[in-house]
């Protein structure tokens, strides 16, 4: 296919507005990580507030005033000090920015879209037009979401999770302003454009994973990467359109002057509400959007830890030079895990008045769900057990994920029952539980995957010693920056808060927060490691061979980089994903499309 | 799945009925929807006509009846059960309040308005 | 071009039993009846939990001014469109491109017509006596889904009218794949008119 001769495509039509899932793929992951790193300085910026509260903020905010001017430091940080409506708006949108613009869309987007049809020996996505659609719609949103930064009043600031009343009349646009010019209103118009992008990506891995697979790769002869993109894309399907929905309806309240989310008689700062300076009609109902949001949020949670789990069998794996230990039992997991993450969601909403039959339902579901995850994780860690282990730099970020993942996990489990999680609701605690599952987790996991698969897209492998550096002070620092937040959350500080000493019970363990605040700044620090190292390798990286891993999977028989259409001949797939150590074999790695020992 | 299709023309003869059938449903909705039954028999009469028509649709005009394809099938499958999860959960929320509070709804969605009686049910 | 398609774009997969545009459709569809069922979700919400007087009140059948004559008729429309963009495919599978596309052309014709009727003769004339987003969660919810609606019904119209005119094409090159297509384009159409069939009794008749 590949062997034939293809028409020479421009540069537009090659880079920018391409159709090969590889580009596609490259551009998912430029434009994530750039989202990463800004959402990551949002969160910096916000950590200087919480350690100093009402403090200049040192060189950034001089240079913000440079950048932005004058009038945009007058209404947003004056002197240098973040106003709190800009202190909400940062939170905001570091939460949007790091799950819709950065993580999913790495994980998904970018190792998804690069990997997983090069793992079924796929020519290209089954739906290539869609897949740049998919690109471009996600470039849109995140557009969207960036401008709402410059519009009067500032980007979105009711929260990631963007919870009515407080949403639906918060910001109302500047006069003169067009209706949709505000942060909010731009936040919404944003989702529905990510959230689209998901739906054609979903549909497409959906129908790949299904169509495209070669000859002699059974479901059962997948690599657990790809089952984990099967069960991420139907979480996406089925849980997206409901925020879709939510998205809409909240767009009504704003700009069309329905009251679905807002109750009768609602009255803010003394003062009934209004919203386009038009009284409300009233009779909505706030929870409706907390339904809605949550039945897709929750699912969002194992999108964001699924493929993560992907890409960390992959390479426990590859490591320890044996094959993955229960594969069925994680592939059974993996799916029972999908379904059961659509009805768990009202435990998020244990404080909101919801009687003690649906909370026990949720309650119960929620310790089922924590089951398969359970199963999955001591899957990962038997499967290290007895291997000759090779601590390559992926390995290195693979292994600190199992622990960083249990930790996550097990501080979630007081937040599925009512009880515990009517103190915990809302504290730093939550911050610090679903952080450690996130970034910790899912952010590791995502490095090892960068170190992994770099030399399959460049032909280049990344410098040890360099990724030695930025795995070490990574890991510590995340914990840094994590830990402390479970005491905070113990000591009863709430999350959100512009300035915790004011409390006394705040005031006590203020230490804690510095302690945070340093770590995350150091972690910044770290990363200087990581971009040295991934700009450095692409052009003057040690150059290796087509599988420098001694690698199984079928990713790993195409050249580095793959030519457009993947394969100089059509794969056959002869067995299963992990043949690593096969007795009585020379070497100890026997390749999913290797007809006999060569 | 060639030759289920392979005699379109037999098909034809389907659509046609289907066709029919569709008229007298929508006729039947609105003749239902006029006489007072009371509400929840209308509510639940109207709906399984719907239900009716909308199967018929389905079944015939999108091909599903001729559908051999699980991949289709299990998708649609785990998309009904969603759908039900997604209609009936929310609501049963709302419903549900703790044990010994009677919810007396005038108009307020405060789940725990002023209008809320707290039953005391005999001393321990 | 042809030379260059992907497997299983138009022949279906002998293990799968359909072509991938067909399976990705139906998946499609899936995501659309969530996205529809959360806004069923949310009426009923909105409902049950509306205030039983006052201006924001949900309306009572006699209230709503909605006329079941201008609905049922819709809905006939709708109906009909459905049978005529079966009928295309009938006459793609046993080759008459000729009255496909005169079929086709008949499925835009009824689909204008039910934009038409729903925007002149229901949208305008209710905005106009003061039934507006802002009236009460009915109208809102009314507008909205019936909006929704609507935009699925334009998006079938720009669709279907693209194989009218320059997707034809196809058909002289690959027949099959075009037929395919036209299949793909009815199952969405066919989920409208579906979708239509639930909304016309709950918003025009339940009281």
């Amino acid at each position: 296919m590949s062997g034939e001769h293809h028409k020479e495509l421009g540069f537009f039509r090659k880079y920018v507005f391409s159709v090969d899932h590889k580009v596609i793929g490259i551009q998912y992951g430029i434009t994530a990580l750039c989202f990463l790193f800004f959402g990551f300085c949002l969160i910096m910026m916000i950590r200087w507030q919480l350690a100093y509260p009402g403090e200049p903020m040192p060189l950034i905010g001089g240079l913000l005033e440079r950048l932005m001017g004058a009038k945009w430091a007058e209404e947003f940080m004056p002197g240098g000090r973040m106003t709190p409506d800009f202190y909400n708006a940062l939170g905001a949108m570091h939460g949007t920015i790091m799950i819709f613009l950065g993580v999913v869309p790495l994980l998904v987007g970018a190792f998804g879209n690069y990997v997983m049809p090069l793992q079924i020996g796929a020519p290209d996505m089954a739906f290539p037009k869609i897949n740049m659609a998919s690109y471009w719609c996600f470039a849109a949103g995140g557009v969207i979401m960036l401008s709402s930064f410059l519009v009067p009043g500032g980007a979105a600031n009711s929260g990631w999770t963007s919870y009515p009343p407080l949403s639906a009349i918060a910001q109302p646009p500047a006069a003169g302003w067009p209706i949709l010019f505000s942060g909010q209103t731009l936040w919404l118009v944003g989702m529905v454009a990510l959230i689209t992008s998901s739906l054609l990506g979903s549909v497409n891995f959906i129908v790949t994973i299904i169509q495209l697979r070669v000859k002699g790769l059974t479901m059962f002869r997948l690599p657990f990467f790809v089952w984990a993109q099967f069960v991420t894309s139907f979480l996406l399907l089925l849980a997206f359109p409901p925020l879709e929905a939510a998205g809409v309806l909240q767009l009504m309240d704003r700009v069309a002057g329905t009251s679905f989310f807002l109750p009768e008689g609602l009255v803010v700062s003394g003062q009934v509400a209004m919203v386009q300076g038009r009284e409300i009609a009233g009779g909505g109902n706030p929870l409706l959007w907390q339904h809605l949001f949550w039945f897709l949020a929750h699912p969002e949670v194992y999108v964001l830890i699924l493929p993560a789990m992907g890409i960390v069998a992959e390479i426990i794996a590859n490591n320890t030079r044996k094959p993955l230990w229960g594969y069925r039992a994680l592939v059974y997991s993996t799916v029972f895990l999908g379904f059961m993450s659509f009805i768990v969601w009202a435990h998020h909403m244990f404080m909101t008045g919801m009687g003690t039959s649906i909370s026990a339902f949720f309650a119960t579901t929620t310790m089922i769900i924590s089951i398969p995850s359970v199963i999955i994780l001591t899957a990962l860690i038997i499967s290290l057990y007895n291997g000759a282990i090779r601590f390559t730099t992926p390995m290195l970020f693979a292994l600190a994920f199992l622990p960083m993942f249990a930790i996550g996990g097990l501080t979630g489990l007081p937040l599925g029952l009512p009880v515990s999680d009517i103190p915990l609701h809302d504290t730093y605690y939550v911050i610090g539980h679903f952080h450690y599952v996130v970034a910790p987790g899912t952010i590791l996991a995502i490095f090892g995957g960068i170190y992994y698969w770099f030399p399959k897209i460049t032909g280049r492998k990344m410098n040890d010693t360099l990724g030695r550096l930025h795995f070490v002070f990574t890991f510590i620092c995340m914990n840094v920056v994590f830990m402390p937040m479970f005491f905070q959350g113990l000591a009863g500080v709430s999350r959100r808060l512009f300035d915790q000493t004011q409390y006394s019970w705040g005031a006590a363990v203020q230490g804690w927060t510095i302690t945070s605040s340093w770590g995350a700044w150091m972690l910044g620090v770290a990363q200087i490691f990581f971009f040295i190292n991934f700009f450095w390798s692409i052009w003057g990286g040690k150059k290796v061979s087509n599988n420098p891993w001694e690698a199984t999977t079928i990713e790993w028989s195409a050249p580095s980089p793959p030519p457009h259409g993947n394969f100089a001949t059509e794969p056959v797939v002869y067995r299963g994903p992990y043949e690593y150590s096969v007795p009585g074999m020379s070497k100890d790695f026997f390749p999913q499309t290797a007809v006999t020992e060569a | 799945m060639a030759d289920a299709h392979a005699d379109v023309s037999k098909h034809v003869r389907v659509y046609w009925i289907v066709f029919g059938a569709l008229i007298v449903g929508t006729t039947l909705t609105v003749v239902v929807a006029n006489i007072d039954l009371g509400h929840t028999t209308n509510l639940v009469l109207a709906l399984m006509i719907a239900a009716a028509k909308g199967t018929l649709v389905a079944a015939i005009f999108m091909h599903l009846k001729w559908e051999r394809s699980a991949s289709v099938w299990i998708s649609l499958g785990l998309c009904a059960v969603l759908f039900t999860v997604l209609m009936t959960l929310p609501v049963l929320t709302v419903n549900d309040y703790p044990p010994g509070v009677k919810h007396d709804r005038t108009g307020s969605w405060d789940m725990l308005p002023a209008t809320t009686v707290v039953e005391h049910e005999g001393g321990h | 071009m042809s030379s260059e398609l992907l497997p299983y774009t138009v022949k279906p997969h002998p293990v799968t039993g359909v072509y991938s545009g067909k399976l990705g459709v139906w998946l499609f569809l899936a995501s659309e009846v969530m996205l529809f069922g959360a806004f069923f979700s949310a009426y009923i919400l909105l409902k049950v939990g509306a205030p039983l007087e006052g201006p924001a009140h949900w309306p009572l059948h006699s209230e709503r001014h909605m006329s079941w004559m201008i609905g049922g008729f819709n809905t006939l429309v709708l109906i009909i469109s459905s049978v005529t963009m079966v009928m295309a495919w009938v006459s793609l599978k046993s080759g008459n491109f000729g009255k496909a596309r005169m079929l086709l052309g008949a499925t835009v014709a009824l689909a204008v017509l039910f934009l038409v009727i729903k925007i002149t003769m229901e949208y305008i004339p209710h905005w106009r006596d003061g039934l507006t987003t802002n009236t009460s969660n009915f109208w809102g919810i009314y507008y909205t889904m019936t909006g929704l609606h609507g935009v699925h019904i334009l998006g079938g119209i720009v669709v279907i009218s693209y194989f009218i005119g320059p997707g034809s094409k196809l058909w002289h090159e690959n027949p099959e794949y075009y037929t395919n297509r036209i299949e793909c384009t009815g199952l969405y159409w066919h989920f409208v008119d579906l979708v239509w069939i639930f909304l016309f009794p709950t918003l025009y008749l339940m009281s």
